[in-house]
This record gives C-alpha cells, sequence and structure tokens, in this order.
C-alpha cells in the first residue's frame, strides 16, 4: 500500500474567528503502482489533501501511512518518508532558479550528498523521463517554454527518486500538445518505472483517459471512488458539485436522447467513434 | 463595422543575455503578425505554448511594444509610448491566475481599484464598482474579502475591475486555465454577455477547444505568425493542420473526423453535439 489515510480530518486555525475545516474524515487507499486522480471544486480540499501525503501538514486527526509507517508517528525517520513522496505543486516552474537546466535539476540530488557519478545518472535519467534532450542541458530554463520550464520542474522531483509521485494541475495553461506529451510522459514513468501517480486535475477528459481511478472531493470529504467509468455515471450529481463529465459524454447522451441505442458510459472520442461506427453498419444493415 | 484594433506587420523580440549583460540572441516572437479586430467582435486566439499569442495579447495595451510595424487601437497609434494610458483606457486585461491580480481586502474595494487611480469622482465610483458586480453576478460579495472565494469568483471580481475602468475590449490571457469546470462556465458566460449585451470587444486566448466554438472568428498562431483565421467551423476542420501544430479541436470535430476516416462522409465542420446528431440522421 503505497498510501493509506485513515480518519483524517483537518481544521486550518483551530479555536480562533477563521477556523476552517478543510478535510473530514477522510479514509483512503492508494495501492502501489496505481494511477489515481483526485478531481473536486475549488475549495473541495484537494491541495490540503496532497500535502498531507508527504507530511507537510499535520492532520488536526487521523493517521496517514506511507508505505504502512505512520509518518507522523515516534520514531519515524521522516526524511526517509518524504523522499519516497515526490510533490509536484502548482506551476512548478515558478520554482526554478538555476543557470542551467541541468543544474536546476542536479540540485536536489546534489543536497542529497550524492557523488558525482550519482548525480549525474540522476540529472540524465530524469531528463530524459520527461523528455527533454541533451540540447536542453546547458539552456537557462528561463529560456523555455511554459511546457518545457514544467518538465524540467518535474525532472527536478524525479531526480529525487521518489515512489510515489504526486502532482497538482500539472497541464494548467499547457496546450494541448504540451499536455498530451506530459501525460504520455506521466503514463511512461507509471508503467516504466512503477511509479504510483497521484494527479490533482479539473480536465475531466484528461482524468477520463489517463486515471485508473478516481476520487472526488466535495467541500472537504470523500463523494466518490471509483473507476472513471463508475464515477462518471454520475453526471448530474458532478454538475452539481462543481464538475463535469467528459465532452463526448454529452454528445453520447444527446445521441441517446435522441433515440440511438449506444452506451453512453464512453470516455473517449475513440471508443465513441467505434460505438457509433457499429451502430450505424447495423442500422444500414437493417435498412437493406 | 468598424475596426477596434489594427496590427499591421509587428515585429517583436525577445533578448537572451549572458552574464556579463551582453546580448546573446534574439527570440523573434511575433513574425509580420497582420491582425485585425472589429468592434464588438469575439475573437479567440488559438496556438502552442510560445507561438507568440500571449505576446501578441501583451501589445494590445501597451505591456509590450512592436519593434516595428503599426498597431492601432481606436485610431490611437499604439507604439508610441506616450499614448499607453489613453490605450489601457480603451482596452483591459484580465491574466491567467486569480490571485495575482487582487490588490485589496474587501471585493468591493479591488474593483474600484482601477477607477481611483484614474482620478473618477467617487460617486460615479461607488456606480461603477456596483455596476460592475451586477453585470458579473458578484453584487452579493462585495463585502466578502476575496480570499473566501473560489477561482471562478475571483476571477469574475478581477474582470469586474476591468470593467469598472470602461474599456471597449478586454483581453483574456488564459483567463480560464486554472479553473475548475462549473469556474470555467461562470467565466465564459460572463465573456459571452460582456460582448453580446455591452457590445465590448473580446480576444480570448485559450487552449480549451470547446471553448474557441463561442468565438465569431479564429485567429491560429504558429511561429509568431497567423496560420489559420475564420469562423469556429472553417478553422475547426482543418484538423490535421491544427494536430500538427500541437492542438487539438473540440470532441464533436474530431469524432466526425474519425468516423469519416472509418470510410463515412460527414460533414466535417461539425462543432456541437446537436450538428452531431443531424449528421448522423441525415
Amino acid at each position: 500500500m503505497a498510501i493509506k489515510i485513515e480518519h483524517l480530518t483537518h481544521t486550518y486555525n483551530p479555536n480562533t474567528p477563521f477556523e476552517k475545516t478543510a478535510l473530514e474524515d477522510i479514509n483512503i487507499e492508494i495501492k502501489d503502482g496505481e494511477f489515481v486522480s483526485i478531481i473536486g471544486h475549488t475549495g473541495s480540499g484537494k491541495s490540503t489533501l496532497i500535502q498531507m501525503f508527504n507530511g507537510l501538514l499535520k492532520p488536526t486527526m487521523g493517521q496517514v501511512y506511507i508505505k504502512g509507517q505512520d509518518i507522523h508517528g515516534e520514531n519515524v525517520d521522516r526524511k526517509a518518508v518524504r523522499q519516497q513522496v515526490g510533490l509536484v505543486f502548482q506551476y512548478p516552474e515558478y520554482q526554478l532558479f538555476e543557470m542551467t537546466v541541468w543544474e536546476d535539476v542536479a540540485f536536489g540530488p546534489k543536497n542529497l550528498g550524492l557523488n558525482e557519478e550519482e548525480i549525474r545518472e540522476r540529472v540524465a535519467y530524469a531528463l530524459q523521463a520527461v523528455g527533454l534532450g541533451e540540447e536542453y542541458y546547458q539552456k537557462s530554463p528561463f529560456e523555455l517554454s511554459g511546457g518545457q520550464k514544467r518538465r524540467v520542474a518535474i525532472a527536478g522531483v524525479l531526480a529525487m527518486k521518489p515512489s510515489i509521485l504526486i502532482l497538482d494541475e500539472p497541464t494548467a495553461g499547457l496546450d494541448p500538445k504540451g499536455r498530451d506529451d506530459l501525460f504520455n510522459k506521466l503514463k511512461e514513468m507509471h508503467k516504466g518505472l512503477g511509479l504510483t501517480i497521484v494527479l490533482i486535475s479539473h480536465s475531466m477528459e484528461d482524468v477520463a483517459r489517463y486515471a485508473q481511478r478516481m476520487i472526488v472531493l466535495y467541500k472537504g470529504k470523500v463523494k466518490y471512488q471509483g473507476t472513471p467509468k463508475e464515477v462518471f455515471a454520475h453526471g448530474d450529481e458532478l454538475e452539481k458539485i462543481g464538475l463535469a463529465r467528459p465532452q463526448i459524454a454529452y454528445i453520447l447522451e444527446t445521441l441517446k436522447e435522441k433515440g440511438m441505442d449506444i452506451a453512453t458510459d464512453i470516455l473517449t472520442v475513440e471508443e465513441a467513434a467505434l460505438q457509433i461506427k457499429a451502430y450505424l453498419l447495423k442500422r444500414r444493415d437493417n435498412n437493406a | 463595422m468598424e475596426h477596434i484594433i489594427e496590427a499591421k506587420d509587428i515585429v517583436f523580440e525577445y533578448y537572451n543575455y549572458d552574464e556579463n549583460g551582453e546580448q546573446k540572441e534574439a527570440i523573434t516572437a511575433l513574425n509580420h503578425t497582420s491582425v485585425s479586430i472589429k468592434q464588438g467582435e469575439f475573437l479567440v486566439i488559438l496556438g502552442h505554448n510560445g507561438s507568440g499569442k500571449s505576446t501578441f495579447a501583451k501589445q494590445l495595451n501597451g505591456i509590450l511594444t512592436p519593434k516595428s510595424g503599426t498597431l492601432f487601437v481606436k485610431g490611437i497609434d499604439a507604439t508610441d509610448p506616450q499614448n499607453i494610458w489613453e490605450i489601457r483606457k480603451e482596452v483591459g486585461m484580465v491574466f491567467q491566475n486569480p490571485d495575482n491580480q487582487i490588490v485589496a481586502t474587501v471585493v468591493e474595494e479591488d474593483v474600484a481599484f482601477g477607477p481611483e487611480n484614474i482620478g473618477i469622482p467617487p460617486k460615479e465610483i461607488r456606480k461603477r464598482v456596483d455596476e460592475a458586480l451586477e453585470t458579473v453576478n458578484m453584487l452579493d460579495y462585495k463585502r466578502v474579502s476575496p480570499n473566501q472565494l473560489s477561482g471562478g469568483q475571483k476571477q469574475r471580481i478581477a474582470i469586474a475591475g476591468v470593467i469598472a475602468m470602461k474599456p471597449e475590449c478586454i483581453v483574456f490571457d488564459e483567463s480560464t486555465a486554472m479553473l475548475d469546470p462549473i469556474g470555467r462556465r461562470q467565466v465564459m458566460a460572463t465573456m459571452k454577455k460582456l460582448n453580446k449585451e455591452y457590445g465590448i470587444t473580446i480576444v480570448h486566448i485559450t487552449h480549451y477547444m470547446e471553448e474557441a466554438i463561442l468565438a465569431d472568428r479564429i485567429v491560429v498562431m504558429e511561429k509568431g505568425e497567423v496560420l489559420l483565421e475564420g469562423t469556429p467551423k472553417n478553422v475547426f476542420k482543418e484538423v490535421e493542420t491544427l494536430k500538427r501544430i500541437g492542438l487539438d479541436v473540440p470532441a464533436a470535430t474530431y469524432l466526425m473526423y474519425l468516423l469519416n476516416k472509418e470510410g463515412f462522409q460527414f460533414k466535417s465542420d461539425v462543432l456541437t453535439a446537436e450538428e452531431v446528431a443531424q449528421e448522423l440522421w441525415q
């Protein structure tokens, strides 16, 4: 089990006029090697929750286990636990600061006290994982495009070799290709490196396409958990809590309303095209 | 219709400097870009990161000025730094991150910040603030602290702050990128209202193809140049060109594209679920 959260409640500014309960009785399990997505409206508690995953916040109540270890327990090497969890914040490119891409990614490993050889190996590994070739090594990170900068920042986290990678809105502001590239890289890392990935996203299209499982937060509580198909089946309720379904789901629903006999729990355009094709061919045969 | 913005042959370069402050290289962000925008138009600009769309948008209210070419905003020469305040009264701008645009601790004070700074009399400010908040449907929140608002609400406050300046044109530079689905919908609805009911010219930069459907016209930028230009129907039917330059098309358009690749012969310029249904029932 990569992450296990039990009866977690978190209150900001307790016993003050600004007291606010951000999370209430959260119970979550994320298995090793899973690709999980957390969705929820602004203020639903997503960002508070992911800060629990590496102990940046200490919950008011409840337990957080990383790889079976209670990270707030006594005699726990918190630093070692944190190294297992790589956290990529929103707009991570704002945290770039070195003169070159290479130096920026090397900053973390250097601080771990690794030798030159290991540092070089890790930086090369991380930059390769995010798809930045040698031609970028000596560039200033500030000369790069938004999508590239973000990949440098993610490489900086990967160079720490975490087994769990948590990303908060990694594709916000990226163009469709930048978004697809990044997701494909994440998918590769997930498969090839066996990383556990937890992703916060507002893009229902991306979540539907890439996540194995979803956790939906609403006002600090877990509203739904399940596969994308299961979660997106709650169409109207999702709308009520500030979310939506992938565009293709609305198209299929319209078609169904007009009398087309097709499944509406399809989440990608490619799948939908196959379904519709089958339907149209059948209709043609029946008419013939 | 009269043109509110006339950009001809604009060239803009970013410079990189080495440690000694010597210019190392120049990157051409806008390469002889010409775009004219009609008064009252709803224009969407698409393009991948680094295609020059934000750089173009920033010329429109004088945040950046072109190296060469001509740019007129309501007939005023925007390449002359002396006209910058004139230009900014005509063209307002809403950015990506709502948290970076809010300056005050109370919503109505935040909206009043702009008009105060250009010396509008207090009575008029009051009126403008209330009207602006009403326009974005946030009047009920006027005494609330912005940090209690959702992303979509904050972005609407930022919009109200711009409206209170009474600009004729508002540029939205990826203003929906950080919002959840509902927040995005709210901001899009606000944009549409400003355009249709108040006649404000809208320039919207986005990576969400579904939002671009609402435009009167789409301009697609690539390498600092205008690659495609036309109505959403005309632009989005170029599925392969758009994919090649790293963009996307709306789900409905892509669905038809895939079906046509399977041998069907549907119209390729379909944008909405309704239009899909109509095509399939032919």
